[in-house]
């Protein structure tokens, strides 16, 4: 194998699982570390430059950075060295809880207002209009209006907040944090927010001269149900995502004592949830799939269950029953997966059991199997290629539309995903944006901002605490049931407090703090081999990648993991040769090191939003 | 040395031996030796052939005396019986030890402090006498707990950290072993654990006294130019003259050098090892030619290492003084004291 080429800021990112996997590549290491120091504050204002809403993040996110983690990867293997106590997980390896630490900065933290930026006096004379108020354009919002750019925003809702304050119950996330985070964004200046404003044309929108448009009005349109029964059962059959925001605005409170929910995802989960509180004694979810293969989060799933809510699987919707032109239940055909073909043309097949279908009566049906894109205010003639299945087509780099001055941004860029995806494209959209009306070509991306710098302190000192935590992963408190059923306003989970978001904080390994390697000043002594307690390192004989792998100290578990190879050594001819998959980052390798060949050097990667750092001449002199 | 100890979290994948343990279940203490100690690659070497041949920790016994080399015993095997003794009289204990109990794999722990000055006598009587054990000297050349001063082992001629010479004769404990009729004598590099594991390995299961030099370089102390044991001084001077394949009934030893005519040599318990020949005319039978060879080698500047001598028939301390088979230290009165009938019986022998 050739050197590894360290420079490269790809490399290093890689190696921190959690940040490479976030798709606003926030630095987690680095705001864990700082919540382990007490430095909320800190901590917070890392999470906001990159994904600026860590308070409503921390309590909802989809946590992409999670299944990632190398901790999991780390505590395969070794769940037996050590009995769980009471505030822990049981003994399975996990993750550190990345998602409810963001939402410890963000309870803990200060006043961070003077922290904010604001809006220049003197404004640049563009102006942007953002269509919808949700996490992409409140993102655009805030990365542009530092800059002084004039941005207004429209929203239909009578707040800005878009799917999160609609959708998102408030038993998840309380009005307050939404309230908080969007008007740290408000408050910078140089944003008007039209709420309870629906725009219903973009050319009107586009003749009024504004320098970019973005769209970021979500995926508005849930999916319907089509079997018989459904028109005569309407009044109690409701579609999810409109009904969650019925109950978001007040517009509805109660719900029949019997409530079927359909679909496996997580709207399904807030819906089931949300009619608990609002009068549903019996309500189950009801899902054509089984449970493994549901879209909804593996926490989201357990925390149905957790509050007395079955899961059914495997269970087709087959017609609703109607007594008296009133909803009585519904039909189920009973399936079963089978799996045909091989590799990669394997498809899994739902066939009837045979079973007698099955008869659920209920009072209520909410409908969440899935939402769709709509842009029923976007005329054919605006300027915008729509592709076959109706979508907009957008550059996945620029998200430029095929009208140079529309952006798309978050859900309605290339349908449903999530807060953290919507963040990542306001991001991009403004440094698009910013680009464009400097007039620089908006294919030439900025570079992340990368630091690379020795942790060393002393001889066995390091500026991070090395000494791996043997803990497991810490239950997040939950507010007592027979409060939390009874009003849906009451926030479930408590959240982490000091001390055992302390402990949860020293999980986290330090990936960022990177094992660098300086052949030349190696001896070939073995003392790194020997003390490394993964088994990473291996002195071998060069081989390419596959044979490299097969001779490493350890087997080679999982092959999307680097190895990090150095160049030949002066002495025998060989290279070293670093599996990164479950490299502690104890810097072990480095005390043991007697000639500083192995150092623990931070490397800290900061996305390079709008603004002077995204254009070109500047970049230079930086 | 690090001031952390080990964490306890180790590969996914660590495999468990027969006895049920993995490697890292035969780890002592954290080492507090300098960082890149060659005793510290011994250490390794130790746990890795320990932890191949399945032994049972507390069927272990480590003795050692006093230095750098004496402190490693605590850095491995920490369930296992552990003496430190008194400075350069570890062989007096492990035979004391190894009388008492003949039961245990007894690993005795020098350096060439230890052994080859304060302690001489005692390595020479120890093998002398064919005590069953494994006689390891970490061979540095230098006392590093002391700052660097010749020990007796340091070439005649080399060069101190200061710059000073040696003028002094080395003493040679290779050469010693072999002419004390030692009948496993080995010599390696710590920085070579693909020669060194199968190394130990052999010498555990061999029935007799085993010794093995292994050249460790002093990092603090005895690293620099000048110095004959220097990594890079022994890495250019290596000459092997074979490589340890296979021990009966284990699996095999990969290697990654050049391939070599393979000869078996049986031991006198039945075993078998089969060696990798790399200087063609090596016979490591021939106790008398292999002391020639060492010694032709070392006045052409060379380390021998490999199995230097294996005698395919050894014998120990217990049979040339006739114990009995049950060790000594579970023998009960009525063994001890058979009563004055036989002590009669053995009077009137003698009358």
């Amino acid at each position: 194998m050739k050197p590894t080429d360290i420079a490269h800021p790809d490399y290093f990112h890689k190696v921190v699982d959690c940040q490479w996997a976030c798709p606003a590549h926030t630095p987690v290491p680095e705001y864990i570390r700082l919540i382990a120091a007490g430095r909320h504050s800190d901590a917070y204002m890392v999470n906001w430059n990159s994904n600026v809403f860590p308070g409503i993040l921390g309590r909802t996110c989809d946590r992409p950075c999670e299944p990632a983690c190398r901790r999991g990867r780390v505590e395969e293997g070794n769940v037996e060295i050590r009995k769980p106590v009471a505030h822990e997980h049981g003994s399975q390896p996990e993750p550190v809880a990345i998602c409810r630490l963001k939402r410890v900065a963000a309870d803990n933290k200060d006043d961070i207002t003077p922290r904010l930026p604001k809006a220049p006096k003197q404004k640049n004379g563009k102006r942007i209009a953002c269509i919808g108020g949700g996490p992409a354009s409140l993102t655009v919002a805030r990365d542009l209006a530092p800059l002084g750019y004039d941005i207004t925003i429209y929203e239909a809702d009578p707040k800005a907040g878009g799917f999160m304050r609609s959708q998102v119950p408030r038993f998840r996330l309380p009005e307050s944090v939404i309230d908080e985070e969007v008007g740290y964004i408000t408050g910078i200046g140089n944003i008007e927010v039209k709420t309870g404003t629906r725009i219903d044309s973009l050319k009107k929108v586009l003749a009024e001269g504004y320098d970019a448009v973005v769209v970021g009005t979500g995926a508005p349109r849930g999916r319907d149900l089509d079997v018989p029964g459904r028109k005569e059962g309407a009044k109690n059959i409701h579609v999810g995502i409109d009904w969650l925001a019925s109950v978001s605005f007040g517009h509805i409170d109660k719900i029949g004592k019997r409530v079927i929910v359909l679909g496996g995802g997580n709207t399904a989960m807030d819906c089931c949830r949300s009619a608990k509180r609002l009068g549903g004694e019996d309500v189950k979810v009801i899902v054509r799939s089984g449970y493994d293969e549901m879209k909804a989060s593996p926490w989201e799933k357990e925390d149905a269950i957790e509050e007395g809510i079955p899961i059914l699987n495997y269970m087709v919707p087959k017609s609703c029953t109607i007594e008296d032109g009133k909803l009585t239940g519904m039909v189920f055909e009973k399936v079963k997966a089978i799996y045909e073909g091989e590799g990669e043309k394997r498809r899994r097949k739902l066939v009837p059991t045979g079973e007698p279908d099955e008869h659920v009566p209920c009072d209520d049906v909410l409908v969440a199997i899935g939402q769709e894109n709509a842009f029923p205010w976007i005329e054919r003639d605006a300027g915008i290629e729509f592709d076959k299945w109706n979508m907009p087509v957008v550059d996945k780099v620029t998200m430029q539309s095929t009208n140079p001055k529309v952006f798309f941004g978050g859900d309605s860029a290339f349908g449903p995903k999530n807060i953290i995806w919507a963040v990542a494209h306001g991001h991009e959209v403004a440094v698009s944006i910013d680009k464009m009306l400097n007039s620089e070509d908006l294919k030439d991306r900025p570079l992340p901002a990368v630091t690379v710098i020795s942790q060393k302190m002393g001889i066995h000192e390091w500026s991070y605490d090395n000494d791996i935590s043997a803990a497991l992963r810490n239950k997040v408190p939950w507010q007592d049931q027979k409060l939390t059923l009874k009003n849906i306003k009451v926030e479930v989970e408590l959240g982490f407090d000091a001390q055992t978001g302390f402990a949860e904080a020293q999980r986290c390994l330090n990936c960022d703090v990177q094992t660098v390697f300086t052949p030349r000043l190696c001896i070939e002594c073995d003392a790194c081999v020997d003390i490394c307690p993964m088994d990473c390192i291996t002195f071998t004989p060069n081989a390419d990648e596959s044979d490299l792998r097969r001779q490493l100290t350890a087997p080679s578990l999982h092959p999307e993991q680097d190895l990090y190879v150095s160049d030949t050594l002066r002495m025998t001819g060989r290279i070293m040769a670093k599996d990164e998959d479950v490299c502690l980052h104890c810097g072990l390798c480095a005390e043991r090191c007697p000639t500083g060949a192995w150092d623990m050097q931070k490397y800290l990667l900061e996305m390079t939003h709008a603004g002077p750092g995204c254009r070109k001449p500047q970049r230079k002199a930086a | 040395m690090t001031y952390l100890a080990k964490p306890k979290l180790h590969h996914p994948s660590l495999p468990r031996n027969e006895a049920g343990y993995t490697r890292r279940d035969y780890e002592g203490k954290i080492s507090t030796l300098c960082a890149g100690c060659g005793h510290d690659s011994i250490s390794a070497s130790i746990i890795q052939a320990c932890w191949e041949l399945d032994i049972q920790p507390h069927r272990v016994a480590k003795l050692s005396g006093i230095g750098c080399s004496s402190k490693t015993p605590d850095y491995f095997l920490g369930n296992s019986h552990g003496f430190n003794s008194v400075h350069g009289r570890m062989p007096s204990v492990l035979t004391g030890a190894n009388i008492a109990n003949r039961d245990l794999l007894y690993l005795g722990v020098s350096g060439d402090g230890d052994s080859a000055s304060i302690g001489l006598g005692q390595f020479a009587h120890c093998i002398r006498r064919g005590v069953n054990m494994v006689y390891i000297v970490e061979n540095n050349g230098v006392y590093g707990l002391t700052k660097g001063q010749f020990s007796a082992t340091a070439s005649k001629g080399s060069k101190s950290k200061r710059g000073v010479l040696n003028p002094d004769e080395a003493v040679d404990l290779v050469g010693m072993a072999l002419l004390l009729r030692a009948t496993f004598v080995a010599r390696a590099f710590s920085g070579d654990k693909k020669q060194l594991v199968p190394l130990i390995k052999a010498a555990i299961q061999h029935p007799g006294p085993s010794f093995i030099d292994i050249v460790s370089p002093c990092v603090a102390f005895n690293n620099h130019e000048g110095s004959t044991k220097s990594y890079d001084y022994v890495r250019q001077h290596n000459a092997a003259v074979n490589r340890l394949d296979f021990i009966e009934g284990r699996e095999e030893i990969t290697a990654d050098y050049a391939p070599g005519e393979v000869i078996s040599i049986a031991q006198h318990d039945g075993s078998m090892l089969k060696l990798r020949k790399l200087a063609p005319d090596y016979d490591p039978t021939d106790r008398i030619k292999a002391m020639n060879y060492v010694q032709e080698r070392a006045a052409a500047g060379e380390i021998v290492t490999g199995l230097l001598y294996l005698s395919t028939e050894a014998a120990d301390l217990h049979q040339y003084i006739k114990t009995v088979d049950t060790p000594l230290n579970q023998l009960g009165t009525r063994e001890l004291c058979p009563g004055s009938a036989a002590l009669n019986k053995i009077n009137a022998n003698l009358r």
